[in-house]
């Protein structure tokens, strides 16, 4: 069928078909190889582990209308200094541990996981721990007994005991520490940290 | 009661249940009777997801409801584990169901795949016990290994992910060897090369990294890739099979879409990815890519809608097999809304910026969901059911009809219930959580402490029981459709 048009012809639609979903991977795995290499762990958008030795902030920026990221001086965890690659031990354990305790079917982080229990993005910096001088005492009475100091905020809704040991909690909260550092381009939006003044 | 006793009185209930059904399994070719294996035990597992739902969602209301039993975290998990394994079970049933047909000769290496069903099904069986009685582990490899991973939708442990990929490997082989031996066909090749990328895209989730970033960045490259974009070619494939089945359109003109789909589905979808990565700490480019990409992604979807309904006036609805026919126009326009529609409202990064990680996501995945996979699935189970039953009759004047008519109503009512009652909820939380309180602990509790939040968790409960009453009736019509009917359906050819 030589009169056929072109927008009715299946080879010319197999063809396109394609090129444009090579295309699009082409394209996927060259941003890809970007996107890690500008995330990896050390850089700019990524903190380095060590950065659980420091203390973290976040700057709302008028121009950009978000918050950045801000690494200021020491604010060491347990009142310890780790090497980098102690921390990255430390922050790793919370990161399997999180894993393992299934943290995602309740909580998200980075905004993903479920919807039954507060967003972990940026916990280590909430308001909810009242002061920084009691933020890693109640952050560990919490994950290892989570029913005798539960945080409901009259939801009723408890976290249950997951028999973290002291020194998943430990990896945990350095997790959460290093995690509250990612540059998430100002999500979530408008969030007040603990040093935000009222 | 002894053990053997046990096991005596269960023979004799299978007895009794498969006197009752009585389904005559000569009526399938060896292909199709793997492919109803398959579909059994999507149905079991989508039994299993609705009741995990409503354990989950009645936590939502009393959150001491099953506390330290069978917390939240393991029956949401459940929930949405036994989704994304019913459907793939219907899936891979639908190409086993269709490939000897569309190859024309029959399936090469049918015991390797009788074995790797077994073997799949006894894993997943395994992989759901220990979610239920072990649920978590220390902070160890070993706890990632054999327990879960703690990865949302792909949580299976490692030891699941290798017998997964052993399994694909499997099923691959059946296709690509029958395709080779009978004929190829544009279907085929669009089968066989998406079939590739849903495999490959699977050991892309199957590493640990410290790095939550990249973890998350490859993890959304399964999730994504998958769902917004293989899952869609494949049910593209399968709607295009159905649609000459069903309804005697011509190969060339469902073989044209279906390329047109795919350029379509692929061309949005992947770069799509990009919606995923506003705030996971990649770069800011995403914003761009992914909003701009995304809000495509509707647009194939509404191909799909055109062709279904399309080719269904064009043929004047005439078809021997209704509910069948019923249950793709629902895919059609379920696919559309759900996956198009409500992915559109919250992809955009001005608005996702308030909306990402609120009951909206959750709104917006039970529609697609349901839409886009669940709907196709059903209508490839009446497909099925009707062969098995000799061909027989399930058009106008099916004895007992009201089921099928009452159970597609009750359970798309259901869902679009559940998705209405989420989608309050997360305005709700995008308003006070978000943009009033700044996302604070407080914040998202004072959201959750909200009467329109707390009314649209029972709401949702509400809606998810008329789900479940949906799909046991569903399960009823299965088993007794087309059961004493002895008029046989045209045989539809392509016109």
């Amino acid at each position: 069928m030589n009169d056929e048009p072109l927008w009715a012809s299946e080879s010319f639609w197999k063809k396109v078909a394609i090129w444009v979903t090579a295309g699009s991977f082409l394209i996927l795995v060259v941003l890809t190889m970007d996107s890690l290499s500008q995330t990896s762990a050390g850089g700019k958008r990524v903190q380095a582990y060590s950065v659980i030795n420091k203390k973290i902030d976040y700057q709302y920026q008028e121009k950009l209308h978000k918050s950045i990221p801000v690494i200021g001086g020491d604010e060491f965890l347990f009142g310890q200094q780790f090497s980098e690659e102690e921390a990255r031990q430390l922050v790793d354990l919370g990161k399997k541990t999180s894993q393992a305790k299934n943290c995602m079917n309740c909580h998200t982080l980075l905004g993903n996981g479920a919807y039954y229990a507060p967003d972990l993005t940026k916990a280590w910096l909430d308001k909810g721990w009242i002061g920084t001088d009691v933020r890693e005492d109640l952050m560990m009475k919490f994950l290892m007994d989570p029913e005798n100091n539960a945080r409901t905020y009259g939801s009723n809704r408890k976290m249950p005991n997951l028999g973290i040991t002291e020194q998943e909690a430990k990896g945990l909260i350095a997790f959460l520490k290093w995690m509250s550092s990612i540059d998430t381009n100002g999500f979530p939006y408008n969030f007040k940290t603990i040093y935000a003044e009222e | 009661m002894s053990a053997i006793g046990l096991v005596e009185k269960t023979t004799a209930y299978f007895k009794d249940f498969k006197t009752w059904v009585a389904l005559d399994s000569t009526n399938l070719s060896d292909g199709q009777q793997l492919a109803v294996k398959y579909f059994t035990v999507a149905v079991i597992l989508f039994v299993a997801q609705i009741l995990f739902g409503l354990l989950a969602a009645t936590q939502f209301i009393w959150p001491g409801f099953l506390f330290e039993i069978l917390d939240f975290n393991v029956n949401r998990m459940v929930h949405i584990n036994a989704m994304i394994v019913w459907m793939l079970y219907g899936f891979i049933g639908s190409v086993y169901w269709l490939l000897e047909d569309e190859s024309q000769t029959e399936i090469v290496g049918l015991k390797l795949g009788n074995i790797a069903f077994w073997v799949l099904t006894a894993a997943v069986t395994v992989v759901v016990l220990v979610y239920l009685l072990v649920q978590i582990g220390p902070g160890k490899d070993s706890s990632l290994w054999f327990i879960n991973e703690g990865r949302e939708y792909i949580e299976a442990p490692r030891w699941a992910d290798i017998g997964i990929v052993v399994v694909m490997l499997i099923f691959f082989y059946n296709v690509v060897a029958t395709f080779t031996k009978g004929k190829w066909s544009g279907i085929a090749g669009v089968l066989t090369l998406d079939l590739v990328a849903l495999a490959g895209l699977y050991v892309a989730g199957m590493f640990y990294m410290t790095n939550i970033t990249h973890e998350q960045y490859w993890w959304w490259w399964v999730i994504h890739l998958w769902v917004e974009a293989t899952w869609e070619v494949l049910v593209g494939v399968i709607m295009a099979w159905s649609l000459m089945k069903l309804l005697g359109v011509r190969r060339k003109i469902v073989q044209t879409w279906l390329y047109i789909e795919v350029a379509l589905m692929f061309g949005s979808g992947i770069l799509g990815l990009g919606h995923h990565y506003f705030w996971i700490g990649t770069p800011e480019y995403w914003l761009t890519i992914g909003g701009f990409f995304s809000a495509l992604e509707p647009i194939p979807l509404v191909a799909m809608v055109v062709h279904a309904v399309y080719d269904s006036g064009s043929h004047a609805f005439k078809n021997g097999n209704h509910p069948a026919l019923a249950w793709v126009i629902a895919h059609a326009f379920g696919n559309f809304f759900g996956a198009g529609v409500w992915g559109f409202m919250h992809t955009l990064p001005q608005i996702n910026m308030y909306t990402h990680g609120t009951q909206w996501s959750a709104s917006h995945g039970h529609l697609a969901f349901f839409g886009a996979y669940a709907t196709i699935n059903i209508a490839f189970f009446y497909l099925a059911i009707q062969h098995w039953r000799g061909g027989v009759w399930m058009g106008e004047g099916t004895a007992n009809a009201w089921r099928w008519k009452w159970a597609i109503g009750l359970l798309n009512v259901g869902v679009l219930g559940m998705t209405i009652a989420m989608l309050i909820a997360g305005y709700e939380q995008s308003f006070i959580e978000r943009a009033v309180e700044g996302s604070t602990w407080g914040g998202y509790f004072t959201a959750q402490n909200h009467p329109s939040f707390q009314s649209a968790m029972v709401w949702r409960l509400l809606f998810g029981v008329v789900t479940a009453a949906g799909l046991g009736l569903l399960i009823w019509d299965l088993l007794t459709i087309g059961k004493g009917e002895t008029r046989k359906a045209k045989v539809i050819t392509q016109q």
